[in-house]
């Protein structure tokens, strides 16, 4: 229990360790890599403790802990009527059978933030299942990237500030999961947001570099808005309250008003989309690579996109009222859906066409958080946080292996079809690693990748989003195939580039331990959740789920058995494709089509060009180019028109009327405007006074003329 | 106390710093006007504010402080402009806007 | 009126006080538009910033008062100052401040004197002010972040927008 009520400390730990390394860092013996490393190795200590207090916390009867909280939750302001009544008039598909215990969430206050208007806003901590996971799972990942560094960032010549930030971006998301209100989850999503921005433009000297972190950081805060409006909004529509049990409850009682959960889930998913790279906002997470790789393992794994997906997951109750995820009639679609499912697709297929093997693991990536976006809005809620898991172990694992081939194999080049080939004989540890990595990416059976995208999928199916569960199938396919091809290119064939010419070698113990790690973890970790074991559904299982009615299925061997074949099949056809030599290469020159589809893919979907030329142009170019359009073809026709028609009309008088008459007339005008031209002319001297003096003098009088008016 | 004490001196102010505004050369002196100005309306709004024991008025004036802020930073941003491209920022030869 | 009394004794002695305020504000704000000297200009400037942080003290606005002597007198008499220096303007007594249309000026400000002044006798006459109790800070407080929350964020948005253009525009490229 002390454990869970102090959990503050977990992420104050990495805090206060980035203020010591940036101000005494330097002066120590190892440029302040020892405090980084020390203070993640005390954070993943107390990780571990907490997770063991969760574990060993008395698990009570669902109803009873739901019906404790209730009253709780409902003592918000204006708020009379009990929150059980319209939950329970959910209806619930079949199926759902939670298991009956549940561990309540513990809840602290630490201390009053601010109080704003009346409203009283508390700094506290919220640990359940899920923030006791993530707090494993970040600090886990954030120890080994730590380590990783330490070998890897040697002689770089801002290591200390290199490891600051390290610290600093792993208490962003520290803060942001054990959060109790919005308001802090908001703190810890910026602090990420600046951290990512200093991380990924850690090399800024070059301009590549700089503008992707510029990149990453503008493109996150377009969907930041979407993070204030939306907890501005529920702020409003709970009864001001930030905290987000209390939100979450308020929205699953049913007394928020279906439209403001809509615009504020609506709202907060477009800071998801932002942060967890999710279709259309994508595009940062590949320019990302521009930092360095133990970064990209950092912000892939644990980190940052996860931080988007973790939001949904934390908010889920707001979620599953606004989308009315399973409820009758609703289901088969939702925006988030959509939106993930179309993420799988699009950048699994961007995955085939890169050579930066550090961009095939972006893009494998943005297709991962695809999954547990899918996963979350097709109510496989459990799923998506055990992919949010176990992804992160054979992700992070993937990435520190690019990193290791960069150090080791191919002196610190990324490109696949350049420098690398037939690095397996050379790294065998790194080869091991990846290749047990990249198999439990794609999805085949005990390891991590498969359990978690097994229920995903699984929830897909039983609670009638048919479409998806296809989307989840091929993207699992390509993702089989896609990740075959890269451990194809890096490891077999002939070696290339500067893996023939440098002498690729091992890289030191600081790089494969944390592989190794990793590689064991992605194989083993699937296991929680194995049929007939299942803790990590127990462990996680909270009370928004209970009361939302979140279903959940048992494990389906008729739905195992179709992913694993359909993940071989893709390893298949990878495989007799690059290993074989079979299949009609270079297809994409000969055959004009489907050559367009791969130049189409090569540019990203023209995403970018979209993007910069689409939207920053149009208000540039179109609008000018509108405009004299506008004027040429419109008003100067009308101005002709006038023109020819004032003609016509003169002749006629000319030849009716006398043109005496008519010439005075003329005369007698063209002289009245040009001594009025003159006259007008000395009061518009260009100087601005005089024309103040000319304003006040004239408001003066009317204020006097409006005066006399009213007074009479 | 009377109300007119306040807005007649209030008047004044406003009056001195449009004199001010209209008949000075110099940039910064006319920034000095306009401060003058929106004094006056700041004493102007808060004696309202207590005339009519609302809070409004204080808001209001608040407000205006910081729009004044923002106001200065831009006016003396322009001035400087001003006198970097032409060497001086006597007003009467900013006059290229005429007939 | 800064507290409940109403005796007329202290009656007088506000009487004289706002009559010396007032007093010293007029004469500085005249000196203000006239001062031959920049620097003179703006520390008679200050002297009438002084003046009306009196006025709100003497209106139970105190919040206010502060404000104004930590924005106006801190920040923007120094902020003129430094426009003063940089633009390198004649710091010395000189008689080139003032522009040809002095007496067109002069003419305008007054008549609109007049009609302010006409307007006000007229409208409020010889109406008191009521006796006010003091406005506490957390009031105002409360009233920005409740009922004026979406202005307050708006003028947050213009100081950053000034604060943005300011450097752009006063930048050299």
């Amino acid at each position: 229990m002390f454990f869970l009520r102090n959990a503050w400390i977990i992420p104050a730990i990495p805090v206060a360790s980035f203020w010591v390394i940036l101000l005494f860092g330097k002066r120590l013996p190892k440029k302040g890599s020892e405090v980084g490393v020390a203070a993640l190795a005390i954070a993943f200590a107390l990780s571990c403790l907490t997770f063991g207090a969760w574990i060993a916390r008395d698990a009570k009867p669902a109803a009873e802990v739901v019906a404790a909280t209730a009253p709780a939750t409902a003592a918000g302001p204006g708020h009379v009527e009990g929150g059980e009544g319209a939950g329970g008039a959910h209806e619930l598909p079949s199926e759902t059978h939670h298991a009956e215990e549940l561990r309540p969430a513990v809840d602290r206050n630490l201390f009053t933030w601010f109080e704003m208007g009346g409203t009283k806003v508390e700094f506290g901590t919220h640990i359940d299942g899920l923030a006791v996971t993530l707090l494993f799972v970040v600090t886990l990942i954030s120890l080994l990237v730590h380590i990783f560094s330490t070998a890897y960032m040697k002689g770089d010549r801002r290591y200390t500030h290199f490891f600051a930030s390290l610290s600093l971006f792993t208490s962003g998301m520290l803060i942001l999961v054990t959060a109790r209100t919005t308001l802090q989850m908001i703190l810890g999503w910026e602090i990420m947001g600046l951290c990512s921005f200093m991380l990924i433009g850690h090399w800024w000297e070059e301009k590549p570099n700089s503008d992707a972190a510029l990149k990453a950081f503008f493109t996150t805060r377009t969907g930041d808005v979407g993070l204030l409006v939306g907890v501005s909004i529920l702020f409003f529509g709970a009864g001001r309250t930030f905290d987000a049990a209390t939100i979450n409850a308020a929205a699953l009682s049913g007394r928020m008003p279906h439209w403001v959960l809509l615009m504020g889930a609506t709202a907060l998913f477009v800071a998801v989309i932002g942060k967890s790279a999710q279709f259309p906002l994508h595009t940062w997470l590949p320019d990302a690579m521009a930092g360095p790789t133990p970064v990209s393992a950092l912000i892939h794994a644990a980190t940052m996109v996860v931080a988007g997906v973790y939001l949904v997951a934390r908010m889920y109750g707001v979620f599953w009222k606004a989308f009315s995820i399973t409820a009758p009639g609703h289901a088969g679609f939702n925006p988030v859906a959509i939106v993930g499912g179309l993420t799988i697709l699009i950048a699994a297929a961007l995955a085939f066409v890169q050579n930066d093997i550090k961009k095939v693991l972006a893009y494998s990536t943005v297709s991962q958080l695809g999954y547990m976006v899918m996963g979350l809005g097709v109510g496989a809620w459990m799923g998506a946080v055990f992919h949010i898991f176990t992804h992160a172990f054979f992700k992070a694992s993937l990435f520190l292996g690019a990193g290791s081939v960069s150090h080791g194999g191919s002196h610190h080049s990324f490109d696949m079809k350049k420098d690398m080939g037939g690095l397996k004989k050379h790294m065998p540890i790194t080869f091991w690693t990846f290749a047990v990595s990249s198999v439990a990416l794609a999805g085949i059976p005990i390891l991590a990748g498969f359990w978690s995208k097994d229920e995903i999928l699984l929830g897909a199916g039983k609670n009638g989003y048919t479409v998806f569960l296809v989307v989840g199938l091929m993207g699992a396919m390509m993702t089989a195939a896609y990740m075959t091809r890269c451990v194809y290119l890096t490891f077999f064939g002939e070696a290339r580039g500067n893996a023939a010419h440098h002498h690729p070698h091992e890289s030191p113990p600081a790089i494969t331990g944390p592989l190794v790690v990793l590689a064991f973890l992605s194989v083993v970790a699937g296991l929680l959740n194995a049929p007939g074991i299942t803790l990590f559904g127990k462990w996680n299982l909270n009370e928004v789920l209970v009361t939302a009615g979140v279903p959940e299925h048992t494990f389906n061997y008729g739905y195992a058995a179709v992913s694993t074949l359909i993940a071989a099949t893709g390893i298949v056809i990878g495989g007799l494709w690059y290993f074989r030599n079979l299949g009609p290469h270079g297809i994409t020159q000969r055959v004009k089509p489907l050559h367009a589809g791969y130049v189409f893919l090569d540019n990203k979907y023209y995403l970018d060009v979209l993007y910069t030329d689409g939207v920053v142009g149009s208000i540039k170019g179109p609008i000018a180019r509108g405009a004299y359009w506008v004027n040429q073809n419109v008003l100067d026709g009308v101005v002709n028109g006038v023109g020819i028609a004032a003609r016509r009309v003169a002749q006629f008088v000319y030849d009716v009327i006398d043109q005496q008459v008519v010439d005075g007339a003329v005369n007698g005008a063209g002289f009245t405007a040009e001594s009025g031209g003159s006259l007008l002319r000395v009061f518009q001297t260009g100087r601005v006074q005089n024309y103040a003096a000319i304003m006040f003098g004239v408001a003066a009088l009317s204020a006097l003329g409006l005066a006399v008016l009213v007074t009479k | 106390m009377h109300l007119n004490a306040f807005l007649l001196l209030a008047a004044f102010l406003f009056c001195t710093g449009v004199y001010g505004a209209l008949a000075r050369k110099n940039a910064v002196l006319v920034l000095m006007s306009i401060e003058l100005i929106l004094n006056a309306v700041n004493v102007n709004l808060v004696a309202f504010g207590a005339f009519q024991r609302s809070i409004v008025g204080h808001i209001f004036a608040l407000f205006v402080v910081a729009i004044a802020a923002a106001e200065v930073g831009v006016g003396l941003a322009i001035v400087l402009l001003i006198y970097r491209n032409r060497h001086s920022i006597d007003l009467t030869e900013v006059d290229l806007m005429k007939g | 009126m800064l507290t409940a009394a109403a005796s007329t004794d202290l009656n007088t002695v506000e009487y004289v006080v706002f009559g010396v305020i007032a007093a010293s504000m007029a004469i500085a704000a005249i000196r203000v538009v006239t001062a031959k000297n920049i620097v003179h200009a703006a520390l008679y400037l200050v002297v009438v910033l002084a003046g009306v942080a009196a006025l709100y003290v003497m209106l139970a606005a105190e919040f206010i008062a502060v404000v104004q002597v930590l924005v106006y007198i801190g920040a923007i008499v120094v902020l003129l100052l430094f426009g003063t220096m940089l633009t390198r303007a004649p710091i010395g007594t000189t008689s080139d401040l003032d522009n040809e249309q002095r007496g067109v000026s002069l003419v305008v400000s007054l008549f609109l004197l007049g009609v302010l002044g006409w307007t006000l006798t007229k409208a409020f006459g010889w109406s008191h002010m009521p006796e006010t109790p003091v406005q506490r800070t957390a009031d105002v407080g409360n009233s920005i972040f409740q009922s004026f929350v979406i202005p307050f964020e708006v003028v947050s948005i213009l100081l950053l927008a000034a604060l943005v253009g300011a450097v752009v525009i006063a930048r050299r490229d």
